[in-house]
């Protein structure tokens, strides 16, 4: 099952985002790491660092390209320039498959450069739908969407969180990168049992899986990317593995970024329930 | 209500400036209340109102664009003081949002911006818009692209009387204050890895000293990349000249003719500091194979 067509039919194991922080480690200490996942944004430059760093991380692992500013969830068709950039980009990492976000962050060309959350209505499946597979269509590379953590809810919504990423990866015949943080974010934050949306996901769809750490406030918690990952969403992820098998799984961490080795130890924690569900399969 | 007209009623709210104290205004930029279009287009819940949810996403916005334009600016920061910045922050983000798809572009319009807005500049006007022009600058120079440069083979095929062209990630900046030394000087005292990610940004502030402004200097610099790093080269101003003639797609003679005085000077003495000086460019590799101009 985690080879599949939504991931190019690979069989990745546990990595972790590129990050600047880690480039000279990489770079010297050439560490063992089954994959990277790099933002894309950060090199759709036209030269410099960004790319010199790329195309030597390229030559020794695998890259997998994600997205934060695609926004299929906005009204508006996508942005021509920066297709063409990512398309460009997509040459250069030969990425087996690509991912963004299911939300939306701009206006009228005017960007919020944030994960906005949708309302789930029919007529934004519809709409964000056809636009995954117009990007899709340009790029030709698999396009899976990544459910986000969210904050509010709309009055006009008609489904579930989960019922709106069933349609929508339905109606475009797209992936899913299942972020299991955000579904404990959104869990906690809007009151639902996340094992709920985790049980409802189409789970032959799933290609990739993010884990991550979050801060709790005292009314709500913010995805915020800084922390370690937390017990109660180390034992979601666990049953998501159960029941997807085993899946290219990737940790960020994106602020108050510690060390390359307790970033990447924190992410092979994960290949503890990996071979758990590995040995329940067998 | 449908799709477009949510996303455009929640965007006005979550783009409307913050208050003193980082919460939303009752108002937004364009005069509607921002209680009212929350409770129109938000769910409350059990812990939090309409407007408090909407409220996160408004914080997280600022936030987030503030973080990267001060990351972008710290030179104008050291300049205006941590307080004038923030406003020049929130005013220009205001006036101009991000209109591409990377934070890399945020503060593109900044010069312009300021030209059309020096009251917030007031005082520091010069040395100000300076600085903004060398950091723009040193975004431009950091990820701009690169030709194929130039050899010491290719020279017999350009000709009698070549046109160079420079690399387009090459900027050419004549400035009235020091502002290069005083912009490494304030990067030695903090250190900032920008990049972009999905993760919602926490509001973090530094302290800021403000500077010791610098007495009035006429300086020519090259902003360039070497080895992936960027850097700053003070030039004559016939050097600077020369170069700003070549990069406009003149030919040799006529770009040392009119950057160049040859008034009084011997003849050996010039043609030796030409030499020089395009030793030293070729070696920097500033020259490239192509005939077709640069994007300047």
């Amino acid at each position: 099952m985690p080879a599949n067509r939504f991931n190019g039919f690979t069989k990745y194991g546990v990595g972790i985002g590129l990050r600047v922080p880690h480039y000279q480690h990489i770079l010297e200490k050439k560490p063992v790491v089954d994959w990277f996942e790099i933002i894309s944004e950060n090199y759709m430059v036209d030269g410099g660092r960004p790319l010199a760093v790329l195309d030597q991380i390229l030559e020794q692992y695998r890259v997998v390209q994600h997205g934060v500013s695609m926004y299929f969830g906005s009204a508006e068709p996508p942005n021509r320039e920066h297709l063409r950039r990512l398309k460009a980009l997509v040459r250069r990492t030969n990425t087996p498959w690509l991912s963004d976000h299911l939300c939306w962050g701009s206006v009228d060309g005017t960007y919020s450069h944030d994960l906005l959350p949708m309302p789930y209505t029919w007529e934004a499946v519809r709409a964000t739908a056809r636009k995954i597979r117009e990007v899709r269509d340009f790029l030709e590379v698999p396009v899976i969407v990544e459910n986000v953590s969210s904050y509010a809810e709309f009055h006009v919504s008609e489904m579930t969180e989960w019922q709106f990423l069933t349609e929508v990866v339905e109606a475009a015949d797209c992936g899913i990168l299942l972020d299991v943080n955000n579904i404990y974010v959104s869990s906690r934050n809007h009151t639902f049992d996340p094992y709920d949306y985790l049980y409802a996901v189409p789970r032959h769809r799933v290609a990739q899986i993010h884990i991550a750490g979050h801060s709790k406030y005292q009314k709500y918690i913010l995805d915020t990317h800084d922390h370690p990952v937390i017990d109660p969403v180390w034992r979601l992820y666990a049953r998501a593995i159960e029941l997807i098998g085993p899946t290219a799984t990737l940790l960020e961490w994106d602020d108050r970024i510690p060390s390359f080795n307790e970033v990447h130890n924190e992410a092979l924690k994960a290949n503890r329930f990996v071979a758990r569900a590995v040995e329940a399969v067998s | 209500m449908n799709l477009d007209q949510i996303q455009r009623d929640m965007f006005e709210a979550v783009r409307t400036p913050l208050t003193s104290t980082e919460r939303m205004k009752p108002r937004t930029l364009e005069g509607r209340s921002t209680r009212e279009i929350a409770n129109r287009v938000i769910k409350p819940n059990d812990r939090l109102t309409s407007v408090e949810r909407l409220e996160i996403y408004n914080r997280q916005y600022w936030f987030r664009l503030i973080s990267t334009f001060t990351d972008d600016f710290p030179g104008l920061r050291a300049i205006t003081g941590a307080h004038a910045f923030e406003k020049i922050a929130v005013a220009y983000l205001a006036d101009c949002p991000s209109r591409s798809f990377t934070l890399r572009n945020l503060g593109s319009c900044l010069e312009s911006w300021l030209r059309d807005n020096p009251e917030y500049i007031r005082d520091v006007e010069t040395i100000a818009l300076d600085m903004v022009r060398l950091e723009w600058a040193d975004i431009e120079a950091f990820d701009g692209s690169c030709a194929e440069k130039l050899t010491e083979d290719d020279l017999p095929a350009l000709g009698e009387d070549p046109s160079f062209r420079l690399q387009p990630y090459i900027q050419l900046l004549d400035l009235s204050f020091p502002v290069d030394e005083l912009l490494l000087h304030v990067r030695r005292r903090q250190d900032v890895v920008p990049f972009s990610s999905n993760a919602v940004n926490a509001q973090h502030r530094t302290k800021l000293r403000r500077s010791a402004l610098p007495a009035p200097e006429k300086i020519y610099l090259a902003v360039y990349r070497l080895d992936d790093s960027v850097y700053f080269k003070r030039l004559d101003s016939e050097a600077f000249a020369l170069l700003d003639a070549l990069r406009s797609g003149l030919p040799l003679s006529r770009a040392i003719e009119i950057s160049v005085p040859y008034v009084n000077r011997p003849l050996d003495r010039l043609t030796s500091q030409m030499r020089d000086w395009f030793s030293n460019w070729a070696s920097l590799g500033w020259f490239t194979k192509s005939t077709s101009g640069t994007d300047h």
